[in-house]
């Protein structure tokens, strides 16, 4: 028994750190030549953030929906780490599983909060949603859930048996991030997370999510068209232009020092205030 | 009430129970594979019936699949036999089949039922034919049928819990009183049809095997004898069904599913037994009794 336990040691939490959460290889989705993305290779870490920009059209989301199982890749590999510790193939896994993973360990954040809520339930049954899929039957965890994440993400828990629909948009869109970190996830993907608000708005919601990130040491990745958001929550980022990956580096080094012509442009076109 | 009522000359200008020969056997093919996946749901080619959707089209074809001409059919809806829509019914097929017709739950052999499970124990030799409006359990939740599809398939309900949650956070309770969502043996979830959650226990080991049929949407469904059915609750909210403070007016029923009857404009209530059946019995057994 004691030999046993030498033998196999516990995976401790720094060797988690140093091994990737994904990998992926070579992936290609094309609708037309230059039109997608192609040939895109990145290995992401638990609790990285990597941001993804590029002008509209330059396959951003393409990629992320790659990334995150919804579409499946006409070249290319992605494997993911389980919590178990086991490395498998995202699309050759069966259906069953990859959607497993999608409400379990991962959440996906859309840039239309309409999207990504059920409008016609209340706030707190969308919260409660995950935990139900999980198996989790018992009314006052649910709850207890629902209420305590309403406070995390600043809506008042009062507000718990509202439908969606009567909230701001800047609460529904606190509330499609309450309803996707509730089963504890390890990677999320966002899709221009604070589109459509106000700029007041994105600053208390970017504040919010570089909290919540830190704090649960969420792997994202974020797809943003927006160089401050990546600025302030991206540890790295990737430029995409026309389906290429064109530039990838450290978020200060690309957004200081851009080398790629495509970058210079990009960050020399930023409105200065 | 007492004898099964003697079959009419049938009428030969149509084929036997309306439905042609082919069509029945398509839909016996449809039964088959719904008996052998228990609450799984069936695509059939449903037929236009001589009568609109909604008012039982679905368990028409199902009855007209399974009747063979010794069979005894009762109907009833809400409960009744003597309602316009079981009526209609029963008499389309007393005149297409010339089968013997009943309103006495144990003779029967099939029958055909909106809204009710009756109260008499079915028996192994009964075959119960329910007309479904919307067999798709997970319509509530998702409007898009490939993806109800795909849940089934992958066994994902996570959202069938979430119109039982509204419940409770709305009303305090599971305020589902009828099409209460169930598991049937552990694989699929089905939608009892409307029935009252009141019958839910008695679909779960029910030696009767129960054919669902929806027409509008061209589905069927199976629970075959002795099969699990278990209704959906949460651990601190369990299932439970109706009850009553009243008895029935008529017989004096205390376990009985009963129907509120407003008597005049100043609200006076009566109670009664919505299985019409049920309370003539009872009554008759009273009286047999002095």
């Amino acid at each position: 028994m004691i030999s046993a336990l030498s033998v196999n040691p516990v995976p401790d939490a720094h060797a988690q750190r140093v091994e990737p959460l994904l990998k992926v290889q070579g992936l290609t989705r094309l609708y037309g030549p230059e039109k997608g993305c192609q040939d895109v290779s990145f290995e992401l870490y638990p609790g990285e953030v990597l941001g993804i920009v590029g002008e509209s059209g330059s396959g951003k989301s393409t990629l992320l929906s790659l990334l995150s199982g919804r579409c499946p890749p006409d070249r290319g590999r992605i494997d993911y780490r389980g919590k178990d510790g086991e490395w498998f193939d995202l699309y050759s896994a069966s259906e069953a599983r990859r959607r497993t993973l999608l409400r379990t360990e991962w959440g996906f954040v859309e840039q239309n909060p309409r999207d990504g809520l059920r409008m016609g339930v209340s706030a707190g049954a969308n919260i409660g949603e995950r935990l139900m899929a999980q198996g989790v039957r018992n009314y006052q965890q649910l709850r207890g859930a629902a209420l305590d994440w309403l406070s995390q993400v600043e809506i008042d828990p009062l507000r718990v048996d509202d439908l969606p629909r009567s909230f701001s948009g800047g609460m529904q869109q606190r509330l499609q991030i309450a309803r996707n970190l509730v089963s504890g996830p390890r990677l999320v993907f966002m899709d221009e997370p604070t589109g459509g608000l106000d700029v007041s708005v994105q600053a208390r919601l970017l504040d919010l999510l570089r909290g919540l990130v830190r704090e649960l040491d969420l792997a994202v990745v974020i797809v943003t068209h927006d160089l401050a958001v990546a600025r302030l929550l991206a540890d790295r980022l990737m430029v995409m232009r026309r389906s290429h990956v064109v530039e990838a580096g450290l978020t200060d080094q690309i957004l200081d020092d851009p080398q790629h012509p495509y970058s210079q442009l990009l960050v020399s076109s930023v409105l200065q205030p | 009430m007492n004898a099964p009522e003697q079959p009419l000359a049938r009428d030969t200008a149509y084929n036997f129970a309306y439905l042609d020969e082919q069509t029945k056997r398509m839909i016996r093919r449809g039964l088959l594979k719904a008996v052998a996946i228990p609450g799984y749901q069936v695509p059939f080619g449903g037929r236009e019936m001589p009568l609109p959707y909604g008012w039982g089209t679905g368990g028409m074809q199902l009855t007209a699949a399974i009747l063979g001409a010794d069979d005894v059919l009762k109907v009833i809806d809400q409960g009744a036999d003597d309602t316009t829509n079981a009526v209609s019914i029963r008499r389309f097929f007393a005149r297409t089949a010339g089968i013997a017709t009943t309103e006495r739950t144990p003779d029967a052999t099939v029958i055909q039922t909106r809204h009710r499970i009756p109260e008499t124990p079915l028996h192994a030799d009964q075959i119960l034919v329910y007309q479904v409006p919307i067999p798709e359990p997970l319509r509530f939740i998702e409007p898009s049928e490939t993806e109800t599809r795909t849940m089934h398939a992958l066994d994902d309900y996570g959202v069938m819990h979430v119109k039982l949650y509204e419940d409770i956070a709305t009303f305090g309770h599971i305020a589902t009183s009828y099409a209460y969502p169930v598991m049937v043996d552990e694989r699929y979830v089905m939608d009892p049809s409307p029935i009252p959650k009141f019958d839910n226990p008695k679909l779960h080991m029910s030696p009767a095997l129960m054919l669902f049929g929806a027409g509008r949407e061209k589905r069927l469904y199976a629970v075959p004898p002795f099969t699990r059915v278990v209704s959906l609750d949460f651990e601190d909210h369990p299932f439970e069904v109706q009850r009553w403070e009243h008895c029935c007016a008529i017989c004096g029923s205390h376990d009985s599913y009963l129907d509120e009857l407003i008597l005049d404009d100043l609200g006076t209530q009566r109670f009664v037994c919505s299985d019409t059946d049920y309370c003539a019995q009872r009554v008759n057994q009273q009286e047999n009794g002095q």
